[in-house]
């Protein structure tokens, strides 16, 4: 926290490795996550446990491989979690003191879209074809305060200005496919912000655009956030895109998170050998002559997965025990925690 | 938008003059005349007879009289019933096989959505289950079967409805169910199938993460995007409605336009079939640019004028 506070001092609005200020206020804390979907096949368990908090302002990355339950952590602290199949069998999501996975439906609703936000990855099949853009800006807005057409319609107008839509009043009429990729992006993001939601989760906001639409809408995120104060669950692929606005990362494998830490911590002292193989197999411009390296193997499946590291089968270090017993939390830093066999104490002097 | 209309009325006159012509031809194919049976027999009477409704002239000059009946709308005077024009005919029957193709389709299309919704919304359910069986049995079952069933059941045994004519509301109740439960079940089936994608949309999702309530979601969010499809073979549908009300009209002894087809058929009453099928063709042509129209409501996407070279 120090260090952070100190190097923030330097900011100049460039990617830039320093934290944001005004962090200390917690607005969720996910403990103990556990979703299931009950499938033909059997029991996928999507999500095993997952805990993290989140404060003001903050932005969270959660990276991980296809599959690796991103999604369904996303959905499940939404209350978006189709059920059945799917369910939510332990744990909790604590937003602003209360535990959402103990909400009826209705109250749910309350919530969401005015506290809570989502934007989806595609923005192509994100907006409703037969509605308006304008229809569409609103109703959520309508849904959730007693307010009139016309001062919602004033709000979406200044709600597009926001995202960098020109001639917000004509468009307001238009139907998405008059829009492009790009623009419909930024009106999803119009949408999710237009109740000045205190959370927005965005998963994979930019992986279907181009890459120049892409760095103009992380600028947007930047923008917004520094003007509302949002905080932002970012769920990617692109270790770029998260080099570029996440505060802290949060690595995801088979439905944990096996290694969380800021930002600096993750890019600069990765310790879980999942978080190292991932940084590896992605190009990096600092780095130009090293030889990228895929991570050997698939993940396990999640309808039976090990009792043990789920890493175990592709990791070079694996040791007995991995296989066997979940590896206790290990804490390296007040907010760097990595599960995994090599950070016990008894592990260590066997490498050393 | 007006260049399309305009350019949709020529390819609706183009397809009703090909329809006519087809028809035409076709019943000239048909060996035997109007003037078969017996009280006619006598050759001299015959003769005069086809002098008179100017059947003794050549096929190409027989045609030509024909285009002209078409674009007057004049078709003269029915051979078997020489007291009545055709236009007379038309006037009378077709109100009342309009009153039930019109109650059919009502009928079909507003219990076939709400039981297809129902019936995704439940998925797996019982409802969906027992919507989906009477959906089946309501494809598998021929409307000429099932009125015969009705009948039997409700107006033989039961007594609770009248068994023929169409003269109250009560009256209409056999035949529409008759007619309308084929339709009603294909398009349950179809909205059920199209609703169950509709709602894996992301816009779907997105509509719920605003907050909305479900009755919103389904209705002004899932049931227009639902309902595509189900336009879709809204066309071919009210060909099949059409044609059934000929077949239910028969049965129900109900004294619609089928009635005076099918007799003229049967009789090579050619003014009739003439006046009939161009005017039935001409209607159903028509129903078919409506239902363009609507699909254009319906999806922003489509652009009514961009259909350039589009047939039927
Ligand atoms: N509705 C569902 N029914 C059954 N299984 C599901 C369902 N939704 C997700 N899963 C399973 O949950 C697991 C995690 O999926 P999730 O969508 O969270 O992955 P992800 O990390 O978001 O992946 P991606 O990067 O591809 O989006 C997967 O194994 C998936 O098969
Ligand atoms: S716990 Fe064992 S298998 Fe898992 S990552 Fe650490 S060393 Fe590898
Ligand atoms: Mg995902």
């Amino acid at each position: 926290m120090l260090r952070e506070q100190v190097l923030h001092n330097k900011s100049t609005g460039k990617p830039t490795f320093e934290g944001k200020e005004r962090m200390e206020e917690k607005i969720l804390q996910v403990e103990d996550l556990q979703v299931t979907f009950t499938t033909f096949g059997g029991v996928v368990q999507a999500v095993r446990g997952v805990t993290f908090d989140l404060h003001k302002g903050e932005t969270l990355a959660i990276v991980g491989e296809s599959g690796c339950g991103k999604s369904v952590t996303s959905n499940a602290i939404m209350g978006l979690i189709p059920q059945p199949p799917g369910k939510i069998t332990n744990g909790k999501v604590v937003f602003k003191g209360k535990d959402l996975t103990s909400f009826k439906k209705s109250d749910l609703r309350k919530i969401q879209g005015l506290d809570v936000s989502m934007i989806f990855q595609d923005p192509m099949t994100a907006l409703n074809p037969t509605m308006t853009i304008g229809e569409q800006l609103t109703e959520g807005l309508r849904t959730h305060h007693k307010i009139s057409r016309v001062e919602a319609k004033t709000k979406a107008i200044e709600m597009l200005l926001l995202v960098g839509i020109s001639n917000p009043s004509e468009r307001l009429n238009q139907y998405p496919h008059q829009f492009s990729g790009g623009m419909r992006q930024r009106i999803v993001i119009a949408i999710a912000l237009i109740c000045e939601p205190t959370l927005l989760i965005a998963d994979e906001p930019t992986t279907a655009l181009d890459v120049t639409i892409q760095a103009q809408i992380l600028e947007l995120f930047e923008e917004i956030q520094k003007k509302t104060g949002v905080s932002i669950i970012l769920i990617t692929h692109d270790l770029g895109v998260v080099a570029k606005i996440a505060d802290r990362i949060a690595v995801m494998y088979a439905g944990k998170i096996i290694e969380i830490g800021t930002k600096r911590e993750i890019f600069y002292e990765p310790t879980h050998p999942y978080t190292k193989g991932l940084l590896n197999s992605v190009p990096r411009l600092d780095l130009v002559e090293e030889e990228l390296e895929p991570i050997e193997g698939t993940p396990p499946d999640l309808f039976a997965p090990p009792a043990g590291c789920a890493f175990t089968a592709r990791c070079p270090y694996a040791m007995e025990v991995c296989n066997l017993v979940y590896p206790v939390a290990t804490s390296l830093s007040e907010k760097h925690k990595v599960d995994c066999w090599l950070q016990d104490e008894r592990a260590k002097g066997l490498f050393n | 938008m007006i260049q399309y209309i305009i350019k949709r009325f020529f390819m609706m006159v183009l397809t009703v003059l090909l329809i006519a012509t087809l028809t035409f031809f076709l019943m000239h194919a048909i060996p035997g005349s109007p003037f078969d049976d017996d009280r006619t027999s006598n050759p001299t009477i015959q003769e005069n007879l086809e002098k008179y409704y100017k059947l003794d002239q050549p096929l190409p000059v027989q045609y030509a009289n024909y285009l002209k009946a078409i674009v007057t709308f004049d078709f003269g005077p029915s051979i078997k019933k020489p007291n009545d024009s055709v236009n007379s005919l038309l006037a009378r029957g077709f109100p009342i096989s309009f009153e039930l193709g019109i109650i059919t389709i009502l009928v079909a299309v507003l219990s076939g959505v709400t039981l297809g919704t129902l019936a995704a919304l439940r998925h797996n359910g019982i409802i969906d289950y027992l919507a989906m069986t009477f959906a089946v049995i309501g494809i598998s079952i021929p409307n000429f079967i099932l009125a015969t069933l009705l009948i039997q059941i409700f107006a033989g045994e039961l007594k609770w409805l009248p068994a023929a004519t169409w003269q109250s509301p009560l009256h209409m109740i056999l035949p529409t169910l008759a007619l309308a439960t084929g339709p009603m079940a294909i398009i349950a089936r179809l909205t059920r199938s199209s609703m169950l994608e509709v709602l894996t949309q992301d816009y779907i999702k997105m509509a719920r993460a605003k907050g909305l309530k479900p009755s919103r979601i389904i209705i002004r969010h899932a049931l227009r995007n639902a309902m595509m499809p189900v336009v879709t073979i809204m066309g071919t549908m009210l060909a099949g409605i059409l044609t059934g009300t000929f077949v239910i009209e028969r049965i129900f002894a109900i004294p619609g336009m089928g009635k005076y087809f099918v007799e003229s058929i049967n009789n090579r009453d050619y003014p009739v079939i003439m006046g009939s099928t161009v005017f039935y063709s001409a209607f159903l042509v028509f129903m078919l640019f409506l239902v363009d129209i609507v699909y254009g409501i319906l999806d922003p996407r489509i652009k009514l004028h961009k259909k350039e070279g589009e047939s039927s």
